[in-house]
């Protein structure tokens, strides 16, 4: 379902500040799979969610969704087959838009935005169905400003939003890290829930181990913008967060000491 | 002055018979304002090539209707040509990389040679005799007709922005990352806004060059801060009337009220015999105080001023107590 062919983005090339986030990255989706990606800060996680995005163009390489070449495509243009959920929960909304009118806007992801009215009466119907699967209250204050919910609530109408119009891959990028534990706990839940219901393609980048570990049919972890680990089906099902530090010290050749990636208990 | 002659010189009469042709101005900029509107709330933009454009549809108007054609026609082109000054700005934004307030100024500057250009000279009048769809010389029908134009305008309006593409151009003000992940094209939907605020506002150019029968190379100056303050002074009054909040279309008939009230409040400035001069110095300060008030609310909330005298409080408090000890 996706495909990276020797994906390479260099940050300010040729300056001080030059970073190599992505190197010669290959990767391969099967429809339906649900990766999880750890690494440390700066390993290139976020960096190669962005390039599936099309946040900005590649240096090099090939970029595959469903066996069509995106790499040449403008953000606004994947969106069509991409759902996305940002760490920000402020990010994936918009604030002073009603809640129905955000997910009109979401339903017409990739399609040609005419004259026709914004939310229609057979779609806040709609709406108010699908938010009881939250079940967080929200069917019932649909005209509400976006602007008002908590961060929760608005992390998980972004899932819901990601969702439709039954997008070819979904790309969660932290997306509970900014939310208490709790809340978190929840917003993961109504995500396994969403990714299994709609059979979605799923990368999730998360700094907690454990998380890593449950969710998801298989694990990738990053280092210095490669991909230096890749476990899947019964191997990822047995992983324990000390398989997996003692595994990167032997790849990597260093031990894990950074604080984020070691946010697992 | 003594002020018997003073108190005498300001003959209340003379203050309501100026207001009928201050409402009929005030209509005018407050359909401006609905333009202002657009880029300044829904597309978070502030765009100052209004200043040109407002004169511009007031130059083609009265270029057209003296060269004999119908005021409806020359309206619809002078509402063309702003449509395309926003499209200027929106370019130079969106395809070239320039700050937007910088573009907008640009757009103004360029458009002051070609509204000279345009105009021949520095201001036209239009021949006396000429049938015009509102005229100075008759004030109700000038508040009718801009009233009509200002009402259609506003259904308009609140027609387009609930529309997918209305929508899209909100979204697009409200969060543009967001935008961009929901698949619109937030550059295109920069331009279009900028495009049909720039229309409106040529517009109002034109009924303001019909209204008072000849267009000047000065006629748009400052018209960014008066649509600005018109669009204050009616979302405080709409803020203060619903304090649960409104819909859209209210809010937009507030922000024509808006433009009404500042025109009464100018009208009644001439009649104090206030010095003209500073007319725009106080507009100004209205709009940087109504501007600044949100921030100041929140620094009432929460700054280190107060933080500062909570804490010394808090200590000198706490020592009084050990001492008393």
């Amino acid at each position: 379902m996706l495909k990276l062919e020797h994906v390479s983005k260099t940050f300010n090339p040729g300056t001080i500040n030059e970073k190599r986030a992505l190197q010669d990255v290959c990767l391969r989706l099967a429809p339906g799979d649900f990766v999880t990606v750890i690494g440390g800060n700066g390993a290139g996680k976020s960096t190669l969610l962005n390039a599936v995005a099309g946040v900005w163009p590649v240096d090099k390489g090939s970029i595959l969704v469903d066996n069509a070449d995106v790499t040449g495509l403008p953000e606004h243009r994947r969106a069509a087959f991409i759902g996305r959920v940002f760490q920000d929960p402020m990010t994936g909304t918009a604030p002073n838009m009603q809640l129905e009118e955000n997910l009109a806007l979401a339903a017409r992801r990739g399609k040609r935005r005419g004259l026709g009215w914004g939310v229609t009466k057979a779609e806040r119907e709609e709406y108010h169905e699908r938010l009881k699967i939250l079940g967080l209250g929200l069917e019932d204050r649909l005209t509400v400003k976006v602007g008002l919910l908590s961060g929760g609530q608005r992390q998980a109408l972004t899932l819901l939003m990601a969702a439709m119009q039954d997008p070819k891959l979904l790309l969660l990028d932290e997306h509970t890290a900014a939310l208490d534990p709790a809340t978190a706990k929840k917003v993961l839940e109504i995500s396994d829930h969403i990714v299994q219901e709609n059979h979605l393609t799923t990368l999730m980048i998360t700094h907690n181990m454990k998380d890593a570990i449950a969710h998801g049919n298989r694990l990738i972890m990053m280092n210095e913008g490669r991909v230096i680990l890749d476990v899947s089906g019964e191997e990822k099902q047995h992983l324990t967060v000390k398989d997996l530090m003692d595994r990167f010290a032997a790849i990597a050749g260093e031990t894990i000491d950074s604080d984020e990636i070691l946010l697992s208990k | 002055m003594d002020l018997t002659v003073a108190a005498s010189a300001l003959r209340f009469g003379a203050l309501l018979s100026r207001l009928p042709g201050g409402v009929a101005q005030g209509i005018i900029w407050g359909i401006m304002a609905l333009g202002v509107y657009i880029t300044f709330r829904l597309l978070d933009v502030a765009d100052l090539s209004v200043d040109g454009t407002f004169t511009t549809g007031g130059a083609v108007t009265v270029a057209l209707v003296f060269g004999g054609m119908h005021p409806a026609l020359a309206l619809l082109i002078a509402v063309l040509a702003g449509l395309l000054a926003g499209l200027v700005t929106g370019i130079l934004h969106t395809k070239l990389g320039i700050p937007a307030i910088l573009a907008g100024i640009l757009t103004q500057f360029g458009l002051y040679s070609i509204n000279l250009r345009i105009m021949g000279k520095a201001n036209i009048a239009i021949q006396r005799g000429t049938k015009l769809m509102l005229s100075l010389g008759a004030v109700p029908k000038a508040i009718l007709v801009g009233g009509a134009f200002a009402l259609v305008l506003i259904a308009l309006l609140y027609w387009y922005f609930g529309t997918e593409q209305g929508s899209a151009i909100r979204a697009t003000g409200s969060n543009p990352a967001m935008s961009r992940a929901q698949g619109i094209n937030i550059d295109a939907m920069k331009v279009l806004g900028l495009a049909l605020s720039n229309a409106v506002v040529a517009l109002s150019g034109g009924l303001m060059a019909q209204f008072q029968g000849y267009a000047d190379i000065n006629m748009g100056r400052g018209a960014i801060v008066i649509g600005l303050a018109a669009v204050i002074i009616g979302e405080v009054l709409c803020d203060a009337i619903f304090r649960k909040g409104t819909s859209f279309w209210v809010r937009l008939c507030f922000v024509l009220v808006g433009g009404i009230v500042y025109y009464i409040v100018m009208s009644i400035i001439l009649w104090l015999k206030l010095n003209t001069d500073d007319l725009k110095l106080f507009t100004a300060i209205l709009v940087a105080v109504f501007l600044a008030v949100p921030y100041l609310q929140a620094q009432r909330v929460s700054s280190f001023h107060n933080a500062g005298r909570q804490s010394a409080a808090l200590r000198k408090a706490a020592s009084a107590g050990k001492e008393g000890k």
